[in-house]
């Protein structure tokens, strides 16, 4: 039973990664391909995680938590490299499938002439 | 004085639980150490938090939570359908959400949000802080996802960290 469960989680987060994976491969532009690894990885990762905890938990040595930790890291970090894409994509005016924002259109005002920021 | 010893009230039980879980034991010692672990640090790094966390309705905060990982899981498949559906029906868009937050805390709190839920990342906040701009990645109707971050997302971030 509880093997039944195991696979079906770890099959079914292999499934969200690849899902992932496959929008970074598949999708149009920059920004949309950004959308895959920051977005089906946190559903993935988190179907790898629960597995993990029930498979050490019911080992007998005690309740296993710290795969809480990684989700925790997971995302501070996840957002964070995402924005810090997107904005340096933003600069360096990447090919956009849909009509950049008005500030990196307007040569004066937009993010590229601005310095030291 | 109080601010000198316990300069972030919140952050020592944070810290203490991280460690606990890092070292994936509850032994008095290991809670002991995680303790002056959560104190030791804020106090050492104090120059680095200037602001002062404060969180002013709680139950706001862990419906929020609630919200925001129903958000991630509903919306993970959508954009799993998206992305199996082909390239060709996402309609990416930019769009520019005007902000009422004003914290730092309170601003990197709504961009992670954003992120964090499928189909949109935070990509650029204007300089002066009044506008995050946001990518979806299929965007029917700019006005009612600006809306749902607003009413979704910022208000209860704003309640619980900028009550004022």
């Amino acid at each position: 039973m509880l093997e039944m469960m195991l696979s079906v989680l770890i099959v079914v987060g292999a499934l969200f990664t690849f899902i992932g994976s496959l929008g970074l491969a598949r999708l149009g532009d920059f920004y949309t391909r950004l959308h895959g690894p920051t977005k089906a990885t946190t559903l993935g990762v988190g179907a790898l995680l629960i597995a993990s905890v029930l498979y050490f938990s019911t080992r007998g040595e005690g309740l296993s938590l710290h795969e809480i930790l990684v989700t925790l890291f997971l995302f501070i970090t996840a957002p964070v490299s995402a924005h810090l894409l997107a904005k340096a994509a933003l600069h360096l005016r990447v090919r956009s499938l849909a009509p950049p924002p008005l500030e990196a259109e307007d040569p004066s005002g937009g993010p590229r002439a601005r310095t030291g920021d | 004085m109080k601010l000198r010893l316990l300069p972030h009230p919140i952050l020592t039980p944070v810290l203490a639980l991280i460690w606990l879980l890092l070292v994936n034991s509850l032994s008095p010692g290991q809670i002991l150490l995680g303790l002056i672990l959560g104190w030791a640090i804020p106090v050492f790094t104090l120059r680095f938090w200037p602001e002062r966390v404060r969180i002013h309705k709680p139950l706001t905060l862990m419906r929020f939570l609630a919200v925001v990982m129903y958000d991630i899981l509903v919306a993970n498949l959508a954009v799993a359908a998206l992305i199996l559906g082909g390239p060709k029906h996402v309609k990416p868009a930019f769009v520019r959400v005007p902000l009422a937050l004003r914290t730092d805390l309170g601003i990197s709190l709504l961009a992670n949000t954003v992120s964090l839920t499928p189909g949109t990342v935070s990509a650029w906040l204007s300089p002066d802080r009044s506008h995050l701009v946001v990518h979806g990645l299929n965007v029917n109707d700019p006005d009612a996802l600006i809306a749902e971050i607003k009413h979704r997302y910022e208000a209860p971030i704003k309640e619980v960290f900028e009550p004022c």
